[in-house]
């Protein structure tokens, strides 16, 4: 490059940061004048009514009563949608049957201002809202829907047939969901020794493990705990129960 | 009859039993304390000398009226004579002064006129209910090791076991006869297979924990938890040598349940079986040390082995079944275990216990038609053997049992909520 040409773009330099400089104090000169920030809804003489509404405790079972208690500024006419006009501030104890949003409305000179709260009743037998889902984890019951327990013959710690669809099924849900970390449980039916099928239930869940892995399940998300016959799932003296308690189950390692 | 119904323990070859009267002490004292603590003494001497398997007891009703409690007292001849016809009479007094049981036993042979004076033994404890059951069973050893031509008596003896509480297992402890039960442990959690030291200062089992079940120790000198460090795997099934340095057990650190011995530290940890499948509950031959029995299931169905303690010298033991808790005898020859000898749906039996002679592999059926029963353990004299016992099959109504080395004299110790008994070496 000749000295020239350094001194052209030298100068371009200079005459962009020059540019630069004017556009960001003009922008800033700009904003300073007017504040949006202090621009009510509406510009008049009256102020503004404000409101708060809160709510002691904020989830209850059902039955349980709550208090209510709002604020309110500025207003002359406040409303509680489900309850009526009520006082410019008050309390009152309620006891909503189901979760229920308190929608507060105060008027004034100066306009009207809202305020709400949400109250959570817990219904014992179904709830009202969906389980939240942790990021990651995923939810307890999208877990055991795609890991499912593994269930072994008679004094057998091989995986059955039946097995390998589970066990495809729980790699790819484990694959779709890497922080999750497993514990696999091992299990054995209450006949035999209690000593012999604490080993037998270490082999079920260790066939288990050996499966995911070879799946493509990082070994060190998976950890083995044999119960035996120590933590019987079901007690009658029958096939179909001790079915039951001849498995390796899976659960969220947290 | 088959060839196994001819097989003999050590229990009822040799002569016949003893015939032994054992008379109820004289009250030495007026003290208010004496007639309670003398009946305490008299039932556990005449119990533990009844439960020893080498006397034939004679009935109290047929002794003499005169009860003696010191030598000048007795005329041996009443007792050598018809109904009585006793050769040895066990007798003496026993008093409580200034809160302390005096207690004086006399052992006499009935049929030496000039010299019949066996044993003579003081006693001076403090004054329980305790004291009165212990020096019971320290004198019912004296007479059984001088009668039994030097076998020490179990009387003083202790049983570990594994105590049913809801949920949770916890370890306790009592006397030979199933007295004095007492927890040792308070872990609020599973715990299994308790395994006494030969010298009775530790106590190793396992016990379910966040890492699944894990080898534990208590002391029973510090009388609290000692360590044992954790390794993975599941870590079940200890057993003592009979050196009392090391401890074999079952282990799957290395992703297959395999023996493994360590020292009694759990250091220095080798392992000694390696087929596919589980190994477990090994035991030591407590007289040399130098070979362990342990359950497989390399085969399928358990199966009982033995094997020298370096892995070398496998033996299958059974020949079929499902065999499992296998206990060695104190003197090294025979090896008591849980066999159900049909195992399947619908097949005859159930499980009992068996003891087979090692060096022949023939073996006996202890308990028959009782319910299902499992882990037996000897006594240290060799002549007992404690196991647990359900009647209808429920593992909650697990209850320990005793009875002599050939089967007879079965009784239960406990209530039900009592498994896995393992007596003491001493």
């Amino acid at each position: 490059m000749s000295a020239r040409q350094n001194r052209i773009s030298k100068t371009l330099v200079m005459a962009a940061t020059l540019v630069a400089l004017v556009a960001v104090t003009g922008c800033h000169k700009k904003a300073s004048g007017v504040n949006p920030s202090a621009l009510g809804p509406t510009p008049a003489a009256a102020p503004a009514p404000t409101a708060t509404i809160t709510a002691e405790p904020g989830a209850i079972d059902q039955g349980q009563s709550v208090v209510l208690n709002w604020r309110s500024q500025n207003a002359s006419a406040v409303t509680i949608d489900g309850i009526g006009d009520v006082n410019l501030n008050g309390t009152q104890t309620v006891s909503p049957a189901n979760s229920t949003n308190f929608h507060l409305t105060a008027k004034g000179d100066g306009g009207v201002a809202e305020a709400n709260v949400r109250v959570t009743v817990r219904v014992p037998v179904a709830p009202t809202a969906p389980p939240t889902v942790a990021a990651d984890m995923g939810s307890e019951a999208a877990f055991h829907q795609n890991v499912q327990d593994i269930f072994f013959d008679y004094d057998s710690f091989d995986l059955r047939p039946d097995a390998t669809t589970s066990v495809t099924q729980a790699a790819s849900y484990l694959a779709a969901h890497p922080s999750i970390k497993v514990i696999i449980g091992g299990y054995c039916d209450d006949r035999g020794s209690a000593e012999y099928n604490l080993a037998l239930g270490e082999n079920r869940a260790n066939s288990a493990r050996a499966a995911l892995v070879s799946a493509g399940v990082s070994a060190n998300r998976l950890r083995v705990i044999s119960y035996g016959k120590e933590k019987q799932f079901c007690t009658d003296e029958t096939e179909s129960c001790w079915q039951q308690n001849r498995r390796a189950q899976f659960s969220l390692d947290r | 009859m088959r060839a196994q119904d001819t097989f003999k323990t050590e229990t009822s070859s040799g002569v016949t039993n003893i015939r032994i009267a054992v008379a109820d002490f004289k009250p030495a004292s007026s003290d208010p304390q004496t007639d309670g603590l003398k009946h305490t003494f008299d039932t556990t001497l005449f119990a533990d000398l009844a439960n020893a398997g080498i006397f034939d007891i004679v009935s109290k009703s047929l002794l003499p009226q005169s009860i003696p409690g010191t030598p000048p007292e007795i005329k041996v001849q009443d007792w050598a004579a018809a109904p009585t016809s006793a050769a040895m009479v066990a007798f003496g007094n026993f008093g409580v002064q200034a809160g302390k049981i005096i207690c004086n036993g006399f052992l006499f042979d009935a049929k030496n006129l000039q010299y019949p004076q066996v044993l003579a033994k003081q006693y001076n404890e403090e004054a329980s209910d305790d004291s009165a059951r212990q020096i019971a069973h320290r004198f019912a050893d004296e007479i059984i090791f001088r009668l039994s031509g030097g076998s020490q008596g179990i009387a003083e003896s202790k049983i570990y076991y594994v105590k049913i509480t809801g949920a949770d297992k916890e370890i306790w402890e009592m006397d030979y006869d199933g007295a004095n039960q007492r927890p040792l442990t308070h872990l609020g959690t599973v715990s299994l297979s308790p395994r006494i030291s030969p010298d009775s200062s530790r106590l190793a089992f396992a016990s379910l924990g966040r890492d699944g079940f894990q080898i534990r120790m208590f002391s029973l000198v510090l009388n609290r938890m000692v360590n044992f460090p954790g390794v993975g795997g599941t870590n079940i099934t200890p057993a003592w040598a009979p050196n009392g340095k090391d401890i074999a057990y079952s282990s799957s650190r290395s992703g297959d349940p395999e023996i493994w011995v360590s020292d009694a530290n759990g250091a220095l940890a080798r392992r000694i079986t390696s087929f596919r499948g589980p190994d477990v509950s090994p035991v030591f031959n407590p007289r040399t040390g130098s070979q362990i029995a342990w359950i497989s299931g390399r085969t399928g169905l358990p199966q009982l082995y033995i094997m020298d303690t370096d892995g070398s010298a496998i033996q299958r033991m059974t020949d079929g079944g499902y065999a499992t808790s296998v206990s060695w005898s104190p003197n090294g020859q025979f090896l008591a275990f849980a066999w159900d000898r049909k195992y399947g749906p619908g097949a005859p039996g159930g499980q009992d216990i068996y003891i087979m002679e090692i060096a022949s592999k023939r073996w006996i059926q202890l308990t028959h038609d009782g319910g299902r029963c499992d882990f037996p353990s000897w006594s240290p004299d060799g002549r007992h053997i404690v196991y647990a016992n359900t009647a209808d099959g429920k593992a909650s109504h697990m209850k320990i049992m005793t009875m002599l080395a050939d089967g007879t004299q079965k009784r239960a110790l406990t209530d039900p909520g009592a498994d896995m008994p393992n007596w003491s070496w001493k």
